[in-house]
């Protein structure tokens, strides 16, 4: 909303405060001002001229060469080039010594040979904004009303000499979209008396001839008022430059009149041409299915019954609060008018303007619910007088009116015992009285259990319970003046749930591995599927979708965190950034509901890993990222959140190499619980992605967390007694996993077998064709005795055999 | 023989002089004083000596032996020495040359900063929670006094996905949320009033915005719920005060403006002393020594009452606020969209983890 400070000074004294100090008030008040916009941008010594003849410049066909009266004495000689300078016109003249904006500074000088002794002046160059104007006042030279005194400075003449304070107005505050709210606020701020008549009674001769019928529940109150006879003209300066600086468009003195009033009383008001109004007969009703109707744009709505309409028994003449119609406007021929002020529901308002796109200052003010219902007759009444007096006409009556429901006060009950509870704060009942009087709300001498009685004025239809009045009482008081404190009461330790911790764990590990997290979008598009091979699975294409995205390519949520993966590698191989590990912990969607959640919503613990990775020295080469180097990151993370005897199975998964993917897997309470996924990305995928050889891995969060053990961890005592280790290489077919073999050798080695580990693997020439050589470590120990040789070489003669037996492995040489 | 041992004595110590190594000296030990060594030769020459001369002669054997044997300690301590000196010369490196250093990742700048409020929140006995991001529409906007036709729902903020869900716009449906599952457990253990709540929410919120550099259609909020006999609004200001100082430093001062949200009442902005000036005002914070950083106020009785709780026995305080925000003020990132392109040569600033 924007203020002019000249205008609202008519209403509230505030002499001694400069429009940056008032801003600083209203700010700390609760309505921010950041913007303060001087309407001079900076003309000085412009004055109004005379064009007292004009001739053809010798040399130059566009020029004209003016005579000048600018009061200053002898007549000046000013060359122009707009083409609409004619003689008897009184036009702005920047004598020489005169600034415009942007600090242009005007000399004598010569154009094409001829002397000119100044510049005759466009809206433009006087610093108006020329958006509001209309198109004949901003081609050429802006052409003042003829009675403009000669020699009179121009920024005084045009009102430039203001402030426009940009107030930044939440919605609980429509109130202060008038020039009324903003002084009763200034009023309450500084404590200061208002100096604004509110109170219109004056009625014109005769009766009305208007009918008002109510056919509808969306309007509660309709007001209309005749004024015959009426010259629509230009308004006068002052009511032109009164629009402009809140920035809206003159269009003539009815037009302009109802504007007037709506920013000065806040409600909003139109103007019908009576003689289109059939039978002078106004029916508010809601609109049928189907329905046309051409609105003052010209542009033809299609209605339907939820819209609330103005009609004349014959056909719609305005849709109530949003717009007029273009059937009953007034125009340059009308005579006779009848004015508006009316209540209409603000949800119908609001549906309807957005059905239709429309959004209008009415609009704007009916939709919030704010139109304070005391001032819909006073609002009328005055623009009624404004009109007569500026176009001529005489009131005919007075204003016929229809209320369905009447708007009350509030009254509300606030004890001040509560509002220091409340706040915090030791105010005494005589301050919370004295504040609210200051706001205008009404004190009771009275008090009912132990509460004061506040009437609150219907320009504050927002206060409707104790705590509003508390927030008013704060607000005044001054939030600055409440004290810091901390809560008190019952303390409970704050604390991280499991997953929570698992995250910060699983952040920690990642990043100590060299992991470089990243945070990517929700939003994706199933055609993102299609490169990475993953448009195969129904999980993943049955994607959650958007009503209203901003795009096609982020219309849908993500089933997946690779294809986000992917998009962070290509954006930094793009930056030539080629050596990549990421991870991101990420959500993915999938459409069926949760556990009171409207979808299922997982969390993945996902990396990719690319390019080169690991420690190196100087001189020594990088070792390009194969599936153990991701495996060892995963194996790393799941050490480290505490997920012991995990297997890793190969798989085969949308999108990932087919001989270098496995799933991680952990037996559970009798199953094998699913942990997530690790794999070379499939070389098509790779391909058309752009990409080099790249792994992905994938955890699951709710599979993590059923696997991790909930018991605390026990540290077993130390072994007191030696182990013997033994080493065993064999032989096995190509394509026997080696891990197989381990759970073999475990469940052989018994209770003696402490561990066991892989430590050499090998195929290739020294080896027979289609088998493999692999080496395992063993160490034997008793937590009781020190063992025999014997004793170990029996149980070990015995994982030997079944190692044969389970697996055809020979032992080597 | 005498003169033959003293020639002897001569020739082994000038011999000595000229060694460099510790092999060397091996040999000349063998040569000299070794079994088959001179000086042991000529011992075994002896018994041609004549009985008077024997003892002479064996006396100055032993001494032409402790003589060179002297020598040849003194000899191999100093050789010793020197080769130690000479690897430990051989073996210096070049301590400038970088290490084998492992590879650091770094953690993403809006959960090092989520993790740091978290921090400061628990240790004033709040509890971290997690919502759902696609979320009820009651829960979003509802339950948080802002019913159907309230300018506040318009279509261009929020994305739906139907009419009665969409994309949180906020994570104040948390606070209905918690206070929800609060009330229910008291209601379930046949308790007329729920337990208190303290509570903060980090998450991912969605607005239908143009990304651009203070713009993004998804982002990052912190939700902060107290609720208890005989919270106050002081309670509010001292607790974010506390709060603002632990993050932006002991010196800031935080400012409390009215405002406007549904959810509270009475409802503040909150503005810390601007970082750039210090509060005597600069182009950072418009000439007004303040920086906005968050919305706050007291739980709407309405949200209180809808859940459950009896809003003249309980008050409380919320407070939200836009971690990017914070992050782009802390480490000076003017542009939000440089939190979603993950650009590892901005990343790796953020190894430390402290």
């Amino acid at each position: 909303m924007k203020i002019s400070y000249n205008w609202l000074r008519e209403y509230i004294e505030i002499d001694d405060l400069t429009p940056q100090e008032l801003g600083a008030r209203l700010t700390e008040g609760g309505i921010p001002v950041e913007v303060f916009t001087e309407l001079n941008q900076g003309v000085t010594g412009v004055v109004v001229g005379h064009v007292v003849e004009t001739r053809q410049h010798e040399n130059a066909d566009k020029l004209r060469v003016c005579t000048i009266n600018a009061g200053t004495g002898d007549h000046l000689q000013i060359v122009c080039g707009a083409p609409n300078v004619a003689p008897g016109q009184k036009v702005p003249v920047a004598v020489v010594g005169a600034e415009l904006p942007g600090d242009f500074k005007i000399k004598k000088a010569k154009l094409r040979g001829v002397e000119s002794q100044g510049m005759l002046c466009s809206a433009k160059e006087l610093g108006m904004d020329v958006k509001l104007l209309p198109k004949e006042q901003t081609e050429g030279l802006y052409i003042l009303p003829e009675d403009a005194p000669v020699g009179h400075d121009i920024a005084d003449y045009l009102l430039m000499n203001d402030t426009v304070l940009e107030l930044e107005l939440t919605p609980n505050r429509s109130d202060a979209l008038n020039y009324r709210g903003v002084a009763y606020e200034v009023a309450a701020i500084l404590d200061r008396p208002m100096k604004m008549k509110e109170e219109y009674t004056a009625h014109g001769n005769g009766s009305s001839p208007v009918t008002v019928k109510i056919e509808s529940d969306n309007c509660t109150k309709y007001a209309a008022q005749v004024v015959q006879n009426v010259t629509v003209s230009e308004s006068p300066l002052w009511l032109q430059a009164k629009l402009l600086a809140v920035g809206v468009r003159p269009i003539n003195n009815v037009v302009d009149v109802t504007n007037f009033v709506m920013f000065e009383l806040g409600q909003p008001l139109h103007a019908f041409d009576l003689s289109k109004v059939a039978q002078d007969t106004i029916i508010v009703r809601q609109a049928q299915d189907g329905e046309t109707h051409v609105t003052l744009d010209g542009v033809e709505r299609t209605l339907d019954a939820s819209m609330l309409v103005i009609a004349d028994p014959e056909k719609v003449i305005g849709l109530a609060g949003v717009m007029g119609g273009e059937n009953s406007e007034v125009d340059a021929a009308t005579k006779n008018i009848v004015l508006e002020s009316a209540y209409f529901d603000p949800g119908t308002t609001r549906k309807t303007g957005k059905a239709l796109g429309l959004f209008s200052e009415a609009q704007k003010r009916f939709e919030k619910g704010m139109i304070d219902q005391g001032m819909i007759t006073n609002a009328l009444l005055r623009a009624a007088e404004l009109i007569a007096e500026l176009a001529g006409g005489e009131v005919v009556g007075g204003p016929v009116e229809v209320v369905k429901k009447g708007a009350e006060p509030h009254v509300l009950d606030l004890r001040h015992e509560r509002v220091n509870e409340v706040l915090g704060t030791s105010i005494t009942e005589d301050e919370m009285v004295a504040v609210l009087k200051r706001l205008g709300f009404e004190v009771s001498g009275f008090k009912v259990d132990g509460a004061h009685r506040i009437t609150v004025p219907t320009r504050r239809p927002d206060m409707v319970r104790e705590v509003d009045l508390i927030e008013e009482v704060a607000r005044i008081y001054g939030y600055d003046k409440i004290p810091s404190t901390l809560p008190s009461g019952n303390y409970v330790q704050g604390q991280l749930t499991p997953e929570q911790r698992l995250r910060r764990t699983a952040r920690e590990v990642l990043i100590n591995a060299g992991l470089n997290e990243v945070v990517t979008y929700s939003f994706t598009n199933v055609g993102l599927l299609e490169p990475l091979g993953l448009h195969t699975e129904a999980t993943l294409t049955n994607q959650v979708k958007l009503f209203n995205p901003m795009s096609e390519d982020r219309s849908a949520l993500r089933t997946h965190l690779l294809p986000s993966l992917v998009e962070v590698v290509q954006y930094n191989r793009n930056r030539r950034t080629n050596d990549l590990a990421l991870f991101e912990i990420g959500r993915v969607f999938s459409p069926e509901p949760g556990v009171d959640t409207p979808v299922t919503e997982r969390v993945r613990i996902a990396g990719i890993m690319t390019g080169n990775y690991g420690a190196l020295g100087v001189g020594e080469k990088g070792r390009p990222v194969d599936f153990f180097a991701v495996k060892g990151v995963v194996e790393t993370l799941l050490d480290g959140i505490g997920i012991t005897d995990v297997l890793f199975v190969r798989a085969a998964q949308a999108g990932l190499h087919p001989g270098r993917t496995a799933k991680i897997v952990k037996r559970h309470e009798g199953e094998l619980l699913e942990l997530g996924v690790i794999g070379g990305l499939h070389p098509e995928a790779e391909e058309a992605c752009d990409l080099s050889p790249t792994y992905y891995f994938e955890l699951h969060m709710e599979a993590l967390l059923t696997a991790k053990e909930r018991s605390e961890l026990v540290v077993p005592p130390l072994p007191k007694f030696p182990s013997i280790e033994r080493d065993i290489a064999l032989l096995v077919d190509i394509d026997t996993p080696a891990g197989d073999l381990l759970d073999t050798i475990r469940i052989a080695g018994g209770d003696l077998l402490v561990s066991v580990r892989i430590f050499d693997f090998y195929q290739g020439a020294q080896v027979p064709a289609g088998k493999k050589s692999l080496a395992y470590g063993l160490v034997y120990r008793s937590s009781e005795r020190t063992l025999t040789d014997e004793e170990v070489t029996e149980r070990h003669n015995r994982v030997l055999e079944a190692l044969k037996a389970g697996h055809h492995a020979e032992l080597r040489a | 023989m005498k003169e033959q041992l003293v020639a002897l004595q001569t020739t082994a110590l000038e011999a000595l002089q000229g060694l460099e190594t510790l092999g060397q000296l091996g040999d000349w030990k063998v040569q000299y004083l070794g079994k088959k060594g001179e000086l042991t030769g000529m011992l075994r020459g002896m018994g041609a000596l004549s009985a008077e001369e024997r003892p002479v002669v064996g006396a100055l054997v032993n001494d032409v032996r402790a003589a060179l044997e002297a020598a040849y300690e003194e000899k191999e301590a100093l050789l010793k020495k020197a080769e130690r000196e000479k690897r430990l010369a051989e073996e210096s490196v070049d301590v400038t040359l970088p290490g084998r250093a492992v590879k650091l990742g770094s953690e993403h700048p809006l959960n090092i900063v989520i993790r740091d409020i978290e921090d400061i929140f628990l240790g004033l006995g709040f509890q971290v929670a997690d919502g759902p991001e696609v979320e009820y529409d009651y829960y979003n906007f509802e339950a948080m006094n802002v019913p159907k036709n309230h300018p506040a729902r318009d279509m261009q903020d929020t994305f739906y996905i139907n009419e009665d869900v969409l994309m949180r716009t906020q994570t104040s449906p948390m606070q209905a949320r918690v206070l929800r599952a609060t009330a229910e457990k008291a209601k379930a253990e046949g308790r007329q009033h729920p337990d208190p709540v303290r509570v903060i929410v980090p998450g991912r919120v969605y607005r239908r915005d143009d990304d651009d550099a203070t713009h993004s259609h998804a982002f990052m909020q912190i939700e902060g719920l107290v609720v208890d006999r005989g919270i106050r609004m002081s309670d509010l200001k001292g607790t974010l005060l506390m709060f603002a100082r632990q993050i932006f430093g002991p010196e800031v001062e935080i400012r409390m403006r009215p405002s406007y949200f549904p959810f509270t009442e009475p409802s503040t902005e909150v503005d810390v002393t601007c970082f750039n000036c210090g509060g005597s005002g600069c182009r950072t914070c418009k000439q007004t020594g303040w920086i906005e950083i968050l919305g706050a106020g007291m739980v709407h009785p309405y949200v209180l009452e809808e859940q459950g709780y009896d809003s003249e026995e309980f008050t409380g305080f919320a407070f939200g606020m836009g971690v990017e925000r914070v992050a782009m003020r802390r480490y000076g990132i003017e542009d939000i969209r440089h939190f979603y392109q993950n650009d590892v040569r901005l990343m790796s600033h953020f190894k430390s983890r402290m």
